[in-house]
């Protein structure tokens, strides 16, 4: 499904990504972690094609097609999504509007008629469920005034919404707490299909408790230096990032 | 994408076209330029007005000779040559009968601007009156209306049926001393609307009055006058849009409107005349006098705009607040791009005890354009527990614009209560690509944020008008993103 060769990018002409290869196929369910620092939120970026990211180097395939020659409006539609670690306030543009544009421009990609309101208010009300949102959401501005938690489970939601075939979940345990965390978890694994596969980044293993990563990968210093099962958690849990850092020679 | 390029779809919002750029092939009868008391005279005769109508012109423009153009506010306008434009211009055919006898050229016109003349509008339960130049062309269900004893009616034919009415309110809320062009509109006026809504009467449909200037070198100066008796009910909608044209043309209107006791007018605009090329070529100028006097007790003005178009924009639409308990409001959006200009704002004057206010206006400027808010809150000696709300927004898209406020207080008894809010922000980049990310192209997101930043405002339009103003936000935008 996505295929990363020898990614580089820089930002303010600073290299950041220096080399990441990355397989995902279908199903699966990878984790990166890393030290803070070592790239992993810029990686989702460079991915979901942020503008203050140049891509220097290497090739990104998603299901077939060259993911860096299409704009970010187009990999969404293509079926990438990012659940953003700082998810933006959009103020006056109410939930219902906002996710309502986003729907049909993926139905139009796919050659689907628009819903109309009534059936796009259904489905609303369908998925708000799987993240535990009350009914007030629909109306309220996009972000504007969700609590930490609140926000992350917006970003599940909006990944319920779009179904996404790739899922790209940045740092989605930061600033919550533990309920918040198991909603959020539950969410996405009520979301998990053979079909589509997620990306976890984070940088504790504490989320990794509620969704259970096939691969972990850890990135360093834009690499990632280190590629194994579920039980390499359980290691980075136990003796931190050190011995990482002694690993590759420092 | 590369951040300079989310950059330039943010900067260059400069592409869009004016949708509305046709212009009609009609004869029109045009007194040749100039302005003098012999063009007054004219007009006044081809009118076939009473003497006193005359005498109001003549004073007007003899006041008019004296004042110098106003350089007040924050706007540049070049130098108008007020002799080198004709005053007058009508479309040369009798006024017609039926739809049957209008000029099917104008019924083309009218029907590219998508203003539904025909049987659709009495579905929709509105009436119109559609102002081509300075004529009235056809006035709708004004015998349901008059069942009511509701008067809606070109001001020339006002004139003629209505004198005593007609002179008994002209001039009373905007006198031709009041300013530069509301004397050079008192002086040359050519024609607008009258609306009259007796005693007790809640006007059951919309009125609504579309303006359109279709003559090149010609000035328009519509002159709208608006009563509503003791407990009398009215919505009025105004919509504009203009062919294009090269040559800048001067538009300068009044509208007055007498509220008495217990009596609620709401006032609703969209205004979309031809904006001027991006370069900042061509465009209407645009002054217009628009008062409102609350005269008599918990009587309620309320004010909404959508200005979208205009070279330039100088219009206070305002309220006198002299009956007790009486109500002003003010709804405004203006949007400006290219090299627009706008200072729009308004003035609410307390005078009655127990009187209210509220302005909400929001601002959007694009491109290289200029967008003011001006505002005047007085609160005269005598007026007790008067009250004022007034929040100021401001949006700006790019960073060659700019957005300013001039909000004036000035208050004069202690009992006084009044709250000021204001913000400007920007569309920012994190928000296009949250947008992006999830399927929505840049264009459409700052469509999204943009109508939402103004949608308090549009909920205030009559549900088709909103529509209507939606669409205008989106066209405005229009490739002007990407």
């Amino acid at each position: 499904m996505l295929e990363i060769v020898n990614l580089h990018a820089e930002v303010n002409g600073k290299e950041i990504l220096r080399g990441i290869n990355l397989s995902v196929k279908a199903g699966e369910v990878h984790a990166i972690m890393g030290p803070n620092g070592s790239g992993k939120s810029m990686l989702s970026a460079v991915l979901a094609g942020h503008p203050a990211f140049t891509v220097t180097q290497g090739s990104v395939t998603f299901n077939g097609k060259d993911l860096l020659a299409m704009p970010a409006e187009e990999r969404s539609r293509a079926g990438l999504f990012l659940s953003f670690q700082y998810p933006v306030e959009i103020p006056g543009v109410s939930m219902v509007n906002f996710m309502r544009a986003a729907v049909n421009e993926h139905r139009k990609y796919k050659g689907q008629d628009p819903l109309s309101a009534g059936e796009f208010l259904k489905m609303m009300r369908a998925k708000k469920d799987i993240v535990e949102l009350d009914n007030k959401l629909a109306n309220r501005s996009v972000n504007e005034g969700f609590s930490g938690g609140e926000k992350k489970r917006n970003e599940i939601f909006q990944m319920a919404m779009l179904e996404p075939c790739l899922s790209i979940l940045d740092e989605t345990d930061s600033g919550l707490d533990i309920d918040a965390l198991r909603i959020v978890a539950s969410g996405v694994n009520q979301l998990k299909t053979p079909q589509n596969a997620s990306i976890v980044i984070t940088h504790y293993q504490r989320l990794l408790d509620y969704i259970v990563p096939d691969i972990v990968h850890i990135l360093y210093k834009g690499r990632i230096v280190k590629t194994a099962g579920r039980e390499l958690v359980a290691v980075l849990e136990e003796q931190g990032y050190d011995w990482i850092k002694k690993e590759v020679g420092e | 994408m590369k951040q300079q390029d989310s950059n330039s779809i943010i900067e260059n919002l400069a592409t869009s076209d004016y949708k509305y750029g046709f212009s009609t092939q009609i004869e029109t009868d045009i007194i040749p330029v100039g302005l003098n008391e012999e063009v007054i005279r004219l007009i006044s005769s081809k009118k076939n007005e009473p003497q006193w109508l005359l005498e109001f012109r003549l004073k007007a423009f003899r006041y008019w000779q004296k004042q110098t153009v106003p350089t007040w506010a924050h706007l540049e306008i070049p130098e108008i040559d007020f002799q080198s434009l004709s005053y007058y211009a009508s479309p040369r055919k009798n006024a017609p009968q039926s739809l049957d006898d209008v000029d099917p050229e104008l019924l083309k016109t009218f029907e590219k601007l998508g203003i539904p003349l025909e049987e659709q509008k009495m579905l929709s339960g509105m009436a119109v009156d559609a102002v081509m130049d300075s004529t009235s062309i056809k006035t709708t269900y004004k015998e349901e209306l008059a069942k009511l004893g509701v008067i809606f009616c070109s001001f020339s034919e006002a004139v003629q049926q209505y004198p005593q009415l007609v002179q008994q309110y002209l001039g009373t809320v905007v006198p031709y001393t009041d300013n530069f062009y509301a004397a050079l509109n008192s002086a040359v006026f050519s024609d607008g609307s009258f609306v009259y809504i007796p005693k007790g009467v809640r006007c059951p449909m919309e009125l609504s009055t579309y303006f359109r200037i279709n003559a090149v070198n010609t000035g328009q100066f519509e002159r709208t006058l608006i009563v509503a008796d003791d407990d009398a009910y009215v919505s009025y909608l105004e919509g504009c849009t203009a062919p294009q044209r090269d040559d800048n043309q001067l538009h300068a209107a009044i509208v007055e409107i007498v509220v008495m006791n217990r009596a609620e007018v709401k006032y609703s605009t969209v205004q979309n005349w031809y904006p001027g090329d991006k370069e900042g070529k061509g465009g209407i100028y645009n002054f217009v006098t628009k008062r409102a006097l609350c005269k008599g007790e918990s009587s309620k003005v309320s004010w909404t705009q959508v200005e979208t178009g205009s070279a330039i924009t100088w219009k206070y639409p305002s309220c006198i607040l002299k009956g007790d308990n009486s109500i002003g409001e003010f709804y405004s959006v203006a949007f400006t791009n290219h090299y627009q200009q706008a200072d729009t704002g308004t003035k609410m004057i307390h005078l009655g005890n127990n009187t209210r206010s509220r302005i909400v206006s929001k601002g959007i400027s694009a491109g290289k354009s200029q967008n003011s808010y001006r505002g005047l809150v007085r609160v005269a000696q005598r007026a007790q527990n008067a009250r004022n709300f007034s929040q100021c927004d401001s949006l700006l898209l790019g960073s060659q614009c700019g957005a300013h406020t001039f909000p004036e207080i000035d208050v004069h008894n202690p009992t006084a209560v009044l709250e000021h809010e204001a913000s400007t922000s920007k569309i920012n980049e994190d928000q296009l690509f949250y947008c992006n990310q999830r399927g929505i192209s840049t264009e459409d997101a700052v469509g999204l944020i943009v109508n939402g930043f103004a949608k308090e405002v549009l909920n205030k339009l009559p549900m088709e008008f909103a529509v209507e103003a939606q669409k205008l936000l989106q066209i405005s935008l229009e490739g002007s993103v990407g």
